[in-house]
């Protein structure tokens, strides 16, 4: 297929200035994070003397509710995958009776808002004792993760060549082990996408995290640096560096992985 | 369909044949019943739980003595005729609507541009996704930071370029209020658009643009002609989804404005929030988040519809 030609100097130089717009409040965040203390609200619009004190005090006050997430995040990681990779295998290939009736209502979780569902876990957490744990913000979390791995690993599987899993069978392996041997391998891809995406649902969450949360023994970052603002907004360098950190993963992602965001991005929307 | 005509390859050759298909069914089940039970248990039951909730006289109250007594309609009743309602109404429209018009427009324009190959466009694209991915929380914080009225750099370089003398109040005026977090709203939005509209563009086949040339026509009569005629699904796909994702938008409207000044920025989304997890009206909460979940499903149905030809056209694919 012939593509659109290439055009020269004057679109990159365009889409430079784009894209510097759109993402100036991501470098005015980074801007304000290598500020001193006080001096931000003048503004400065270079860090010409980079200062860390911000990132110091923002890793003293923060550095728990940054572990906080990450654990969470990566349980909910492990939690999504290992139950969406094989109800993607199920939906992709096994087709059980009542398969489509599954599909349909994954997708319409996708439009449960999640006040809905906070709202009636407040309750049924209180009564679990889950309020307050890290398994049941882990839990919460995977409403996003689940669903979109689901989606995700199922595409990709229902492209796993049929002979292949006809010749697996002819061998005499079980659909456990075609699974693990066969469909999986072949969904790395779709894995890493989905994990990534599933990591990234919980380490954003903020939500679960204000409703699911009435001590301080479980505070994920977004907590964090909401709390923070309330109560130390003079000390901008300190919020913009937790800011920061807190949008780590996000930038890694992006330069990382971009084929899997793209990835993941489409197939969200179209599947 | 080709496990199925395994199964009566074998009619019944004795009991272990008989087995095997009583077995095949579950054993084909036990994938899929984990995730089912998590998505009863984290989507069903906080829907059914809602509904019951909504009836009842449900506060903090509960979760001492247990008691929730049935109010019937009393909630509904209650909150539709409520002057929160009133005004969480027009506000919920005017930011869905705003954001919506906004994402669209300013994604398919980038999209377009992005459309066209040049050196460094992939790069640049890739990088524009960044907004989409941040966390809420990150992008409300500094935008938040950046609307200040006193200290915030928005202000600070309109009173620079001497546009005004005095600052604009973004988060603390009452009509400007609602336009900023559209605006931020806006912004995270983007980056979705332009990914998936780019996408439907790269779908329309080039030769017709080339046909199109031919007969002599401009870009803006293959813009209209060819462009928006084949992306009209995709479009209609970006559009109900970013309805969906607006409707539920909390993150940003709490953090940015909290709600204020004088509840200007107030939608159904945050209110149902707050009726909740501020005043513990747990049933006026669910009550208005159900109020909430039937508008998203008329927008649910459309998505669905123009799913399921997107999941029939994916099956039959090769």
């Amino acid at each position: 297929m012939k593509r659109t030609p290439t055009r020269g100097r004057p679109y990159t130089i365009a889409g430079i200035v784009l894209l510097a717009l759109m993402l100036f409040p991501v470098y005015w965040m980074v801007n304000a994070s290598l500020q001193p203390a006080g001096d931000v609200l003048r503004g400065a619009w270079f860090p010409l003397h980079p200062d860390f004190s911000g990132y110091a005090t923002a890793v003293h006050d923060q550095g728990r509710a940054l572990a906080t997430s990450l654990v969470v995040a990566l349980g909910s990681t492990v939690l999504s995958l290992a139950l969406a990779a094989p109800a993607a295998y199920a939906l992709a290939l096994l087709r059980p009776r009542g398969a489509t009736p599954v599909l349909f209502g994954i997708l319409v979780t996708q439009m449960v808002p999640g006040i809905v569902v906070a709202n009636a876990l407040y309750g049924a957490y209180n009564d679990l004792g889950l309020l307050n744990s890290h398994l049941g913000l882990v839990l919460a979390d995977s409403t996003a993760g689940v669903p979109f791995s689901t989606i995700i690993l199922r595409s990709s599987m229902q492209g796993v060549p049929r002979e292949i899993i006809e010749a697996a069978r002819v061998d005499g392996a079980g659909r456990l082990r075609v699974f693990r041997s066969v469909v999986l391998p072949l969904s790395t891809n779709a894995l890493v996408t989905a994990g990534l995406f599933s990591f990234l649902f919980a380490w954003s969450d903020f939500l679960f995290a204000l409703t699911l949360n009435t001590t301080e023994t479980v505070r994920p970052i977004t907590l964090g640096i909401y709390d923070y603002v309330g109560a130390h907004s003079n000390q901008w360098n300190a919020i913009m560096a937790t800011a920061v950190l807190a949008a780590l993963p996000a930038a890694a992602l992006l330069v990382v992985a971009q084929r899997h965001v793209r990835a993941g991005i489409t197939s969200g929307a179209v599947d | 369909m080709k496990d199925g005509a395994e199964d009566k390859a074998a009619p019944g050759r004795g009991r272990a044949a008989v087995r095997a298909r009583l077995w095949e069914p579950i054993a084909r089940w036990m994938f899929l019943a984990p995730a089912v039970a998590y998505l009863l248990l984290f989507f069903g039951y906080p829907i059914v739980e809602n509904i019951v909730m909504s009836f009842q006289q449900y506060t903090t109250t509960t979760f001492y003595t247990g008691a929730a007594p049935f109010v019937g309609l009393r909630n509904y009743t209650g909150i539709l005729s409520s002057d929160l309602f009133a005004r969480a109404l027009p506000t919920t429209v005017l930011f869905t609507a705003g954001s919506l018009a906004g994402q669209f427009v300013l994604g398919l324009a980038l999209a377009l541009f992005f459309h066209r190959r040049f050196p460094l466009g992939r790069v640049l694209r890739s990088l524009l996704l960044l907004p989409w991915l941040l966390p809420l929380v990150v992008s409300a914080t500094t935008w938040r930071w950046m609307l200040d009225t006193d200290t915030g750099v928005v202000n600070h370089t309109l009173r620079g370029l001497h546009l005004l003398s005095s600052g604009v109040p973004w988060l603390t005026g009452t009509s400007q209020a609602l336009a900023s977090v559209t605006v931020v709203n806006i912004w995270v939005g983007i980056p979705f658009n332009t990914a998936i509209l780019y996408g439907g563009l790269q779908d329309i086949p080039a030769h017709l643009y080339e046909a199109a040339k031919l007969d002599g026509a401009g870009p803006l009569t293959s813009f209209r002609r060819i462009t928006w005629p084949l992306l009209r699904p995709v479009a209609g796909v970006v559009l109900v989804l970013g309805v969906v994702y607006t409707l539920k938008v909390l993150d940003i409207i709490l953090i940015v404005t909290g709600g204020g000044p004088a509840d200007a920025t107030e939608t159904i989304a945050t209110r149902s929030y707050e009726l909740s997890f501020q005043q513990f009206e747990f049933g006026r909460g669910a009550a208005l988040g159900n109020v909430l979940v039937v508008i998203s499903l008329l927008f649910a149905v459309v998505h669905l519809r123009a799913n399921r030809r997107a999941l029939e056209a994916g099956s039959t694919g090769p």
